[in-house]
Parts: C-alpha cells; sequence; structure tokens
C-alpha cells in the first residue's frame, strides 16, 4: 500500500501529502490524477497529481476537505497507508507551446496547476499563474509555484493580499494589457463555476482555454461513463479523454447539474460518519 | 440401469416475492438427492452430444457417471481438469443455448440439468478441506508471465500457467479482482464467496494478484518485457467500455449505463450505503433498455434497491432477447414489467435536471436484417413517455481502448476487438496473446475461459520451445 511520506496542513482545509508510489511515479505527466481509496467500504475519488518525483519515487497531491473521504484521507498521518491508490489516470495536458501560457487557479487548482506551469516555463513560454481565494489564509503553495512560473499574480476576495477581487477579474486586466499581458491561451482548474467564468471571460477573444474537469468519477478507466460530459456537443469520458478539454466547448451547465447528484447523499455519509466519530 | 425420468429435477429456489427484496442468492443449490436423481436421467450416450455444445468440452457424461455412481471426489476432478472456473460456469452459462440444448433427453422431455449438476459437484469441492497442507505450490519454470486483466479469461489463463510452472502475475486495475464475475454479475446471481473461493485456488497455484494497476497507464507492455522481465503477456481486458444510445437526455441526473449501476451496488456496495461511501440513485420507477442479462441484473437490482416498479424496454419482441431463460422466468417472478417493441428516443427532465420519463416510439417487425433477426421498424406517430425516476441503459459494450491506445503494435479491428491468431490467441505483437471479450465483443464466461485456457498452452509451448532449442 502507498504509504505517507510527508503530510503538510498548508490552510485550515487543505493539506500537501507526498506519497511513495514508485510505478505511478515513474509514468505520470502534468495534467494526470490518480484514484484513491481510504477505507474498506470507502469510496474511489479521484485526485490530481500536483507533482512527481521519478527517481525519488513519490507524487504530491494537494487534498481540500470537502466531504467523507477527503475527510478520513485527512486522519492519515505520516507513515501511514492509503488503501488502494491507481493512476496515473486521464490524458497528459496537451498545452501548445510558446508565447505567454496563463494557469488560472482557485482551491486545490493552483497546486494541480504545479507541474503543468513548470513544464511549460521549463519549455520556453512565458508563465503567469493568477490564483486565488477568499482570503490570504487560504493561498497554498504560493513559493512553490512561484518556483515554477515567470509571474504569480495573487488574488483575494478581501484583499487581504495581492489584488482584491475575483481571478476573472484579473485575468480580464491581463487581456486588455495590463500586467504581465495579454494571455496566449489559458489553463483554469479549480471549482467549475470558476472554470466556467474563466471560459466566459476569454470568449469574447477568442483566446483558447483549457478546463480540467472534475465530474463525479467511479473507476476511472472508461469503464462506467459515469464521468461522462458534453463538449462540442458530443459525449466525452473525462477520466479517459480528459480531464482536459476546451473550456469553450464544455456544456457547464450540464456538468455542474450531474456533480450535484448525490449531494443528498454525500451530506448523510458525512452526518454518520461524525455520529460514529462522537459516539461510542 | 439409468432411469428416465420426464422433468429436469427442480432447482430449489428462494420465494420470489421474499428474495427480490435482498441480495442473497436466488437459487439455493441441489441437495445430495436432487443431483443423484438428476444424474440418474442422463443417458450415458454413445454419442454425447452435450459436450460439442460445450465450448470448453466439459465431458458431461463421465462427471455425471461419476455423480451417479456417488463419487463426487472423481466427479470434481474431471470438473476441475476440463474447466477450472465451473462453479461460476454451472451458474451462469446459457445452458439452453450450449450444453443442455443439446441434449438427448431434451428431444423427447427437458435435458439433462446440466448446469445445476456442475454447480452441485463444483460447490461440494469447495467445501472440502484442502488436501494440500494450504501453502502455496512454488513455480518452477523461469518464464514470467503477465496477465493484464483479472475476468475469467485472464483467471483461467492464469491458473493453467500456474499448473504448468510458470511464475503469473495478474495485473487488475480496479481495486479486487474478478472482472465483470466481481463488478457486474450480482450477488443474487454469483455470491463473491464463489468467486473468492476460485482466486484462493489460483493463489494456492501460485499466482499473484496485483490490483490498482492499469496497463498501458501505470505500467507499458514494453516495461512488462523489458523492465520486469515477463516473457509473455496475456491481455484479458474484456468489453468494458459502455455504449450510450445518443438520444436527447442522456446527461441528466438518473441516467447511468449498466456498468455505472452495476458497478455501484456489486463492487462499490452501495447497498449497503450509508455504511460505506457510494451511494446509486435508485428511484421509485426504473426502466432498463436492453434484454440481455445485463439488463436482467439491473432491472432486478433496482427492485433490490427499493424500487416499486422496475421494467425492461426492448425495441425488439420477446424472441428476440439475449437473457438466459433462467433470468427471464426469475425475473417475470419478481414482478418485472416487460415492454416488448418499444425503442426509446428521448430521457425527459425536469427544470432541475433530474429524469421524469422516457419517451418511446412504438415498433413493429419487419423483415430480418443483417443478424437474422426481424427489424424493428418505428410505427408513426405512436411516441409515448413512460413515468420515470431512473434510466439505466443496458445496450451493450466494446472493448476498452486504454490499452490498444498506448500500444499501437497491437492491431484492433474496426469496433475496437484486439486481432488475434484463432489457434493460439496471439496478437500482431510476438509474445502477446489475447482472449474473451477484448477478442469477441460481449460474449459470456465459458468462452472467454476457454479463450484463456487455449492462450495458456500456446504461451507455454511457445515459452518452452525457446527455452529448449532442439
Ligand atoms: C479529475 C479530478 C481531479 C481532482 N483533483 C482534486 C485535487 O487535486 N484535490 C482535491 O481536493 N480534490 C480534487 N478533486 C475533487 C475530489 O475528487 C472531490 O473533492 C472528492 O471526490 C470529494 O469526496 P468526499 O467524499 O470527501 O466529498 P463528497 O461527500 O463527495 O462531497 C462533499 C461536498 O463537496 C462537494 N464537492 C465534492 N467534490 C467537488 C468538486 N470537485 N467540485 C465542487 N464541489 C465538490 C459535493 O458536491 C458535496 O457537497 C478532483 C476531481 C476530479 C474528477
Ligand atoms: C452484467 C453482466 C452480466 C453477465 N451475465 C453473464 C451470464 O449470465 N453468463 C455468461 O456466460 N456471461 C455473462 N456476462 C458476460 C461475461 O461476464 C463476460 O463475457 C466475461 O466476463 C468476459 O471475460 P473477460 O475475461 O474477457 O473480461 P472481463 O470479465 O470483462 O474482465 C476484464 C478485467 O480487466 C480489467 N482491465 C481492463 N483493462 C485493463 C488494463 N489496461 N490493465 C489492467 N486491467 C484491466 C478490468 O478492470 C476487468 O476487471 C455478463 C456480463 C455482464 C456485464
Ligand atoms: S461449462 Fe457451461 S456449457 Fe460447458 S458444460 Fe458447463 S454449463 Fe454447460
Ligand atoms: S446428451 Fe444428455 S443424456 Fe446424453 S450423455 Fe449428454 S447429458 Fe447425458
Ligand atoms: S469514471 Fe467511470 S468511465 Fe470515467
Amino acid at each position: 500500500m502507498p504509504k505517507v511520506i510527508s503530510k503538510q496542513q498548508i490552510t485550515p482545509v487543505t493539506r500537501k501529502y507526498v506519497i511513495a508510489a514508485p510505478l505511478i511515479a515513474h509514468s505520470a505527466k502534468p495534467g494526470q490524477f490518480v484514484i484513491v481509496r481510504v477505507r474498506e467500504g470507502g469510496e474511489r475519488i479521484p485526485l490530481t497529481i500536483a507533482d512527481y518525483d521519478a527517481k525519488a519515487g513519490t507524487v504530491t497531491i494537494v487534498v481540500q476537505e470537502v466531504g467523507a473521504t477527503t475527510h478520513m484521507l485527512s486522519q492519515i498521518e505520516e507513515g501511514g497507508e492509503i488503501l488502494d491508490m491507481l493512476g496515473p489516470l486521464g490524458e497528459p495536458a496537451h498545452i501548445p507551446a510558446g508565447g505567454h501560457t496563463v494557469g488560472v487557479g482557485g482551491g486545490y487548482g493552483a497546486a494541480a496547476l504545479t507541474c503543468i506551469m513548470r513544464e511549460a516555463t521549463a519549455r520556453g513560454d512565458k508563465t503567469t499563474l493568477i490564483m486565488g481565494a477568499r482570503t490570504k489564509d487560504l493561498l497554498i503553495l504560493e513559493d512553490e509555484l512561484r518556483r515554477a512560473c515567470t509571474n504569480v499574480e495573487v488574488c483575494t476576495d478581501d484583499g487581504s493580499k495581492g489584488f482584491k477581487g475575483f481571478v476573472t477579474e484579473r485575468l480580464g486586466q491581463l487581456i486588455e494589457g495590463q500586467g504581465p499581458g495579454r494571455p496566449d491561451r489559458v489553463v483554469a482548474i479549480g471549482p467549475m463555476g470558476m472554470m466556467q467564468a474563466v471560459a466566459e471571460v476569454t470568449r469574447p477573444f477568442d483566446i483558447p482555454t483549457f478546463v480540467s474537469m472534475d465530474p463525479v468519477m467511479v473507476d476511472g478507466t472508461g469503464m462506467c461513463g459515469g464521468c461522462r460530459i458534453t463538449v462540442g456537443g458530443e459525449q466525452r469520458f473525462a477520466c479517459v479523454d480528459g480531464p482536459m478539454f476546451d473550456g469553450h466547448q464544455v456544456d457547464f451547465a450540464e456538468a455542474v447539474r450531474r456533480r450535484k447528484m448525490y449531494v443528498k447523499e454525500e451530506k448523510l455519509a458525512v452526518t454518520c460518519q461524525r455520529a460514529h466519530e462522537g459516539g461510542e | 440401469m439409468p432411469v428416465k425420468r420426464i422433468d429436469k429435477t427442480a432447482m430449489p429456489e428462494r420465494n420470489a416475492k421474499q428474495r427480490a427484496r435482498d441480495f442473497s442468492e436466488v437459487n439455493e443449490g441441489y441437495r445430495y438427492e436432487h443431483a443423484l436423481f438428476e444424474a440418474e436421467r442422463c443417458l450415458r450416450c454413445q454419442d454425447p452430444v452435450c459436450v460439442e455444445g460445450c465450448p470448453v468440452r466439459v465431458p458431461i457424461d463421465k462427471f455425471i457417471h461419476r455423480v451417479a455412481a456417488r463419487d463426487l471426489a472423481g466427479a470434481a476432478q474431471i470438473l476441475r481438469d476440463a474447466n477450472p472456473l465451473s462453479s461460476i460456469c454451472g451458474r451462469v452459462c446459457p445452458q439452453e443455448m450450449q450444453c443442455e440444448k443439446n441434449c438427448h433427453m431434451g428431444a423427447r422431455y427437458r435435458p439433462v440439468a446440466i448446469g445445476h449438476l456442475e454447480r452441485f459437484v463444483s460447490d461440494w469441492a469447495q467445501g472440502q478441506p484442502l488436501t494440500t497442507n494450504g501453502q502455496a505450490k512454488k513455480p518452477w519454470r523461469a518464464e514470467k508471465v503477465a496477465i493484464v486483466g483479472s475476468g475469467p479469461s485472464g483467471l483461467v489463463c492464469a491458473g493453467e500457467l500456474a499448473r504448468l510452472g510458470h511464475p503469473v502475475t495478474v495485473f487488475e486495475a480496479l481495486h479486487a479482482p474478478g472482472g465483470v464475475l466481481r463488478y457486474g454479475i450480482p450477488e443474487f446471481r454469483l455470491p463473491n464467496r464463489i468467486l473468492d473461493a476460485e482466486l484462493d485456488g489460483l493463489r494456492r497455484l501460485g499466482v499473484e494478484f496485483v490490483n490498482n494497476v492499469i496497463i498501458g497507464k501505470t505500467l507499458t507492455l514494453d516495461q512488462l518485457f523489458d523492465e520486469m522481465g515477463y516473457s509473455a503477456v496475456f491481455i484479458g481486458t474484456g468489453a468494458g467500455l459502455p455504449k450510450f444510445m445518443n438520444i436527447p437526455g442522456e446527461g441528466l441526473n438518473g441516467v447511468y449505463s449498466a456498468n455505472e449501476f452495476l458497478t455501484r451496488i456489486n463492487l462499490m456496495q452501495a447497498s449497503s450505503f450509508p455504511h460505506v461511501d457510494t451511494p446509486v440513485e435508485v428511484g421509485k420507477r426504473v426502466a432498463v433498455i436492453g434484454s440481455g442479462n445485463t439488463a436482467m441484473d439491473c432491472v432486478r437490482s433496482s427492485l433490490r434497491m427499493g424500487a416499486e416498479e422496475a421494467m425492461v424496454v426492448y425495441r425488439r419482441s420477446e424472441k428476440e432477447m439475449s437473457a438466459r431463460v433462467e433470468e427471464y422466468h426469475h425475473a417475470i417472478e419478481e414482478g418485472v414489467k416487460f415492454l416488448w417493441l418499444n425503442n426509446p428516443v428521448e430521457v425527459m427532465g425536469d427544470d432541475k435536471g433530474w429524469v421524469t420519463g422516457l419517451k418511446c416510439m412504438k415498433m413493429e417487425l419487419g423483415a430480418p436484417d443483417d443478424s437474422g433477426r426481424a427489424r424493428p421498424v418505428p410505427i408513426k406517430g405512436s411516441e409515448f413517455v413512460i413515468p420515470v425516476d431512473t434510466v439505466v441503459l443496458a445496450i451493450g459494450t466494446t472493448p476498452n481502448p486504454l490499452l490498444t491506445r498506448a500500444n499501437k503494435d497491437i492491431r484492433t479491428t474496426k469496433w475496437g476487438g484486439l486481432m488475434v491468431d484463432e489457434g493460439t490467441g496471439e496478437t500482431s505483437r510476438r509474445r502477446v496473446y489475447a482472449g474473451g471479450d477484448a477478442v469477441t465483443g460481449a460474449a459470456t464466461v465459458i468462452l472467454a475461459a476457454g479463450a484463456g485456457k487455449r492462450a495458456a498452452t500456446a504461451i507455454h509451448e511457445d515459452l518452452v520451445k525457446e527455452a529448449q532449442p532442439v
């Protein structure tokens, strides 16, 4: 079983894990993800490979605690083990090279952009990462991201650090030529609402925009079709055809709706878990 | 003297009302007296045509004779040698289209219950104390073989190669082995303990199982050969890619592929939610589209998950249905409704995006098509809406392209099946063999098992030839 080599709390609800998984580390490419299960009877949940080190045989994941499974994961300490870990899954990000590549990250998305941005920088692109959070305590991995990109633009909703406002507002300013300047392409990873908003900002300017879709998944191997999303009117499976798609073609309304299919059950799972932890 | 008895000995089964609400096995299995009685019905024919009907040529007459002679160990040995998955095949083979179809008794009376007897004998054998000391056998040959996928084809191939002395590793993408036997076929037809017993048997033969590895992603074929030292690879990756109908509304909440529906229930155990973490949405009224074993499994599972009404919607007629007859009868007993000659054209939803109904068009049968079955023709203006909350699509699957996408040297047909040499199962890449649904498209357990066995023989001969050049 993959062992947790190190664990770091990076915000009150976000943790970074370095995990020994030599086979996955050896094959991983930027943009891919893993599926983990943390207990018998547990759900299989997808998590982006934020970083990997083939030599050390490790992969890094950054996990935001939102429900039952991510909570259980938060209980696993250094030296602990993850029950199952399958990967690397999905197609690597195929981001065209040259010019100015701008990443937009919200939530765990900024972490997920680490190796994508580092690769773009290494091949000679000018790179800017716009990372956003409600307030400065929720910003993640700023130092690592500064090393991976030419520029980092910080945005907070409350103005506690950097630009006061949403990442999309700052992106709009870049498109107008401010700061590091107009993007040649945009890669957005974060909550679906954010990715959709980014796609709407870039659409009028025809700036190619890549988004990383995170629908509910089960197997992650193309077997169940539960992760299907509509892209340009066609059905695609996010786990094998994606997770990266053309943001201007994705049917976000459908994807957001499907993401909420199990809200009732997810709440129940958390309630059961609390009862379990509280009682006995 | 064998006694001629007209009626097949009935399989004891659980009351339909009660069983349709839980996942325990429907068939309770023969007792010894049933088995003896049924074995005596066999005529021990000079020309046991039943054997020809079996894709792996189980010596049916011989094993049934051993049962009649009260030698269950002997019968079990014959079965083991011929079909390593006999406890499973006795349960799920479409006997009426294979062995039992040919049985001479069937010409005038009902055929001998070959499947029930096969199940009886191998279940008995699973319950016997082990003759070995429980230690896993040590392989004695040098050439290692990697098996990709742990469905019936991979399991049988692994077992045969281990018996021949090869170190064998089975790589499985999911977190538990078994393929469709685990994630597809439900507990009420094939309990997990039966599969687990087969897997334990393979482990005792020395087969190693590695879960959570997907070949083509975690490891490539090249790595298996060059870095990990495998001498040959068998691909038994099945036909797991679900088909959709591409009709409006398939993206609504409450629409499932059969694979997702069954995987949530079987592999992820959603019937125990919230004690386990994976849920499945089963509404009050469920429509399952299709008519094969998969459709029957979905519709009967939905009753067990609490649906008040569950129905099968199929565009052809009852005659063209492809499910095992036993499952069809069980489904009827359990209260499943069948809507023949109805072609779904749209899934209807509410403003929140949840399924509210299935719009169908009535069909009539026309001239036969390429497959020889009457072609269903839509009746103009016959659209109507069946109110349902859940729709499950069980309209077929195709081979998953993950592995072949990563390995372009493995040639495939237009529809995605792996191309192999018919005799040996070798693919277009040397030392890479394949079998089962990945080659044939969705078929049966016994055909997959047979392909695994054939490939094992070919692989062994191939490797041994090289090891000792003449
Ligand atoms: C390809 C892919 C990559 C991902 N990468 C990461 C990652 O690197 N780090 C990370 O923390 N998460 C990532 N996710 C999301 C992660 O899989 C989910 O957060 C996880 O499944 C939640 O499981 P849970 O049991 O803890 O919560 P659940 O009980 O399943 O959900 C709890 C609540 O959170 C909401 N929710 C859950 N997931 C999401 C989501 N993705 N977007 C919006 N709302 C959501 C639910 O609707 C629900 O209200 C990724 C998802 C995909 C598909
Ligand atoms: C619901 C259902 C009911 C059925 N009922 C019957 C029945 O009653 N009788 C009958 O005879 N047949 C039945 N069948 C058909 C039968 O189950 C299949 O024909 C048979 O399982 C095929 O076996 P296989 O070995 O080819 O592959 P599968 O059983 O499909 O197994 C393939 C395995 O390979 C794994 N895999 C795939 N790709 C990779 C990869 N790249 N790396 C690692 N692992 C991989 C998959 O996860 C899977 O576990 C049914 C099928 C279904 C879906
Ligand atoms: S393996 Fe299947 S077809 Fe062959 S004898 Fe047994 S039940 Fe009949
Ligand atoms: S054909 Fe029927 S009666 Fe004859 S040997 Fe086979 S099972 Fe027995
Ligand atoms: S998660 Fe099952 S097909 Fe993508």
